[in-house]
């Protein structure tokens, strides 16, 4: 539904483009499209010599040997890692201009483009990124802004509703069971620790109080935002605890403080044990898409645009995807191999009518990403705030 | 002169890693607390604005956390006392030798171990189908589970060392005469440890007791592991940290004052002086 939407701005955007002539605007002249003030960078025309390393800030399993090795050998480029375990930590690091390549998720990469802390992207100098990247993961708000390329996909996930069979015996159709003050699990539910929950209050309400008129969790006016924090709230009463450590929401689900929460995949097969069950409810959730990001002034764009043209390739792209445990950008990864094609079957990686159902990670901005312009929205920062009072 | 050279060159390094790294760090910290955020890329702005503490003044969730947290650090203070002077008494003065280095080591080997170990450890104990809920659930008692009860006996547990170590060795310095005298005089135990051993190892407690709230007051870990939805400063601090870090510095500010007030207040009672 969205990413419909979200094409159509997008279509939008570069039609109003090219009619006026401008190829590379910023001061948004789209017509009903989304633009975006953001600093004027020059795009990279053509590649040059390779320097000697590239520096990248990646999420854990995103830059290990077992794929950098041949790309060293391959480019002659070593790659230096440092992993982070936050977006903000990463728009953090990238803003100290040492590092060349991010893999950034949607709440972190409007921050980065509008920060001018990123470049935007030549596509012709990636040629791996081709008709084989997923429907769903092109051309999306979080990398895509005034139709200029400032991403290119890495892999994408949901945030499910995990459950514990031997306590949950029926399977959860909806998230009422997590939100609602009567919920028959109160006090065994596990929520996201971050301010971008906030989002996943409001893909309830919308669903569940029409009359807000919330179009996208990621687009709050301050009474939305209201409502929404209204409903986490109701939910603090009833949580056993919040998780933003992975090892935390895990060893939460198996020691038997939680029953029931939000999860990842990935998560759900780490506790090794069939009675610990995902349901992407009938809401629809939150996730969270990866894509590779430049910096503004890299030191060595030419290792970094060959970095990201190296994961892009099928098999490279779906090591990170099956490292980490998420849909592959590369779809063409999925008829590699039997494996391959299991993986991509239990991520869902090409079932756009699964992910039709997810609101991926966007940050919040002034400027109402769904359109309205009769009113000014919540920005990220008043997220922050709210999310402080929800835990009082 | 020559004495004087020697006295600079010998202050030298103390004075600049003093002056130079940990004072100037300070002052910026505080500088930053005045300092504004872009709203859209969180990029820090140098500036001059009491929004931030305005901010911190007007959010209910501030308050409330920062009492929060006052409480727990006093929770975990009064625990540490209460543990650590009829242990330091009986370590000094009643087990024997063999026993009383047995107990030295139990007391001082969790700072053996590293922090996140501890939590992690504590963690375990604590959820629900752990070792506390197993060993006493047979009989009818069921643990706090991840609260703010488990987070005041978590820090508790963290910083224990650092009281029931000076207490244990200001006990150890009591001459026993006093104890003869005073049971000479017909004092009980009971009222030899009131009047006699309290007032002589007041100042080691005072002194365990700074790094017991102290620490307890910046400490956020223990909050994020063992603590459910318990919501401490150093949480609002570390969640602000990267959005907006002129916010958390103003806020680190909070933790100070406590600190500071808790000095004063100790110093009028001359304690620090004895120390």
């Amino acid at each position: 539904m969205r990413s419909k939407i979200m094409t159509g701005a997008a279509f939008l955007a570069v039609a109003a483009l090219a009619l006026t002539g401008c190829s590379a605007d910023a001061d948004g002249t789209a017509a009903g499209g989304l633009s975006i003030d953001v600093p004027d960078i020059a795009m990279l025309e053509e590649l040059g010599e390779m320097e000697s390393e590239v520096n990248i800030v990646a999420w854990s399993g995103f830059v290990e040997p077992a794929w950098t090795d041949g790309f060293t050998a391959e480019t002659g480029c070593t790659v230096n890692r440092r992993v982070a375990g936050t977006s903000d930590e990463m728009v953090q690091l990238m803003r100290t201009g040492d590092y060349d390549i991010v893999s950034a998720s949607g709440d972190a990469s409007l921050r980065l483009i509008a920060g001018g802390d990123v470049q935007p992207i030549n596509l012709d100098l990636v040629p791996n990124f081709g008709d084989d990247i997923v429907e769903g993961m092109k051309g999306q708000i979080y990398d895509t802004i005034n139709g200029k390329s400032y991403g290119v996909p890495i892999g994408r996930g949901a945030n499910i509703l995990q459950y514990n069979s031997d306590v949950v015996t029926e399977e959860p159709t909806s998230w009422d069971v997590a939100w609602e003050a009567d919920s028959p699990y109160a006090g065994q539910i596990i929520a996201y620790d971050a301010p971008i929950y906030i989002a996943d209050a409001a893909v309830y309400l919308m669903a569940h109080e029409p009359d807000l008129g919330i179009t996208n969790p990621y687009a709050l006016d301050q009474t939305q935002l209201d409502a929404a924090i209204d409903l986490l709230q109701q939910q603090n009463k009833i949580v056993s605890e919040y998780w933003a450590d992975p090892a935390a929401q895990i060893t939460s689900f198996a020691g038997g403080t939680s029953a029931l929460g939000t999860s990842w995949e990935i998560l759900r097969k780490l506790t090794d044990d069939d009675k610990f069950k995902s349901v992407l409810p009938e809401e629809g959730s939150t996730g969270w898409s990866d894509a590779w990001m430049i910096a503004a002034e890299s030191k060595s764009p030419n290792c970094a645009y060959a970095w990201v043209d190296y994961t892009s390739e099928a098999e490279v792209n779906g090591a990170i995807a099956t490292n980490f445990g998420m849909a592959p950008a590369n779809a063409a990864f999925c008829e590699t191999s039997d494996e391959a094609a299991a993986h991509c079957e239990y991520f869902n990686a090409t079932d756009e009518e699964y992910f039709s159902n997810v609101w991926f990670w966007t940050t919040p901005i002034e400027q109402c990403i769904d359109g309205r312009t009769d009113v000014t929205c919540t920005n990220f920062q008043q997220w922050t705030d709210a999310w402080l009072s929800v835990k009082g | 002169m020559n004495r004087r050279a020697q006295l600079s060159a010998l202050l030298a390094l103390p004075m600049l890693w003093l002056i130079g790294i940990y004072i100037f760090s300070l002052v910026m910290l505080l500088v930053t607390a005045f300092w504004v955020t872009d709203p859209f890329t969180s990029k820090v702005k140098p500036g001059f604005t009491l929004r931030n503490f305005e901010q911190i003044i007007a959010n209910p969730a501030y308050a409330s956390t920062s009492i929060r947290t006052l409480g727990i650090a006093l929770a975990v203070t009064v625990l540490s006392i209460l543990i650590s002077v009829p242990l330091g008494i009986f370590m000094a003065k009643v087990a024997s030798p063999k026993l009383r280095a047995i107990l030295a080591v139990a007391i001082t080997l969790p700072l053996w171990a590293g922090y996140l170990v501890k939590i992690l450890a504590m963690r375990i104990t604590f959820t629900e189908e752990g070792f506390f809920n197993s060993m006493l659930g047979p009989l009818g008692i069921s643990g706090p589970g991840f609260s703010i009860v488990t987070v005041v006996l978590t820090l508790t547990y963290l910083w224990l060392p650092y009281m029931a170590v000076p207490v244990y060795t200001a006990i150890r310095q009591l001459p026993p005469n006093l104890f003869d005298a005073s049971s000479d005089l017909g004092a009980g135990a009971g009222f030899t440890i009131r009047t006699v051993v309290l007032p002589l190892i007041k100042p080691a407690i005072i002194a365990g007791s700074i790094f017991t709230f102290s620490l307890s007051l910046g400490d956020y870990i223990a909050a994020k592991f063992v603590g459910g939805s318990t919501q401490m400063i150093g949480s609002i601090i570390a969640s602000n940290i990267n959005l907006n870090p002129p916010i958390a510095a103003a806020f680190s500010l909070v933790p100070i004052a406590f600190v500071v007030i808790y000095l004063v207040s100790v110093q009028r009672t001359g304690a620090l002086e004895r120390m």
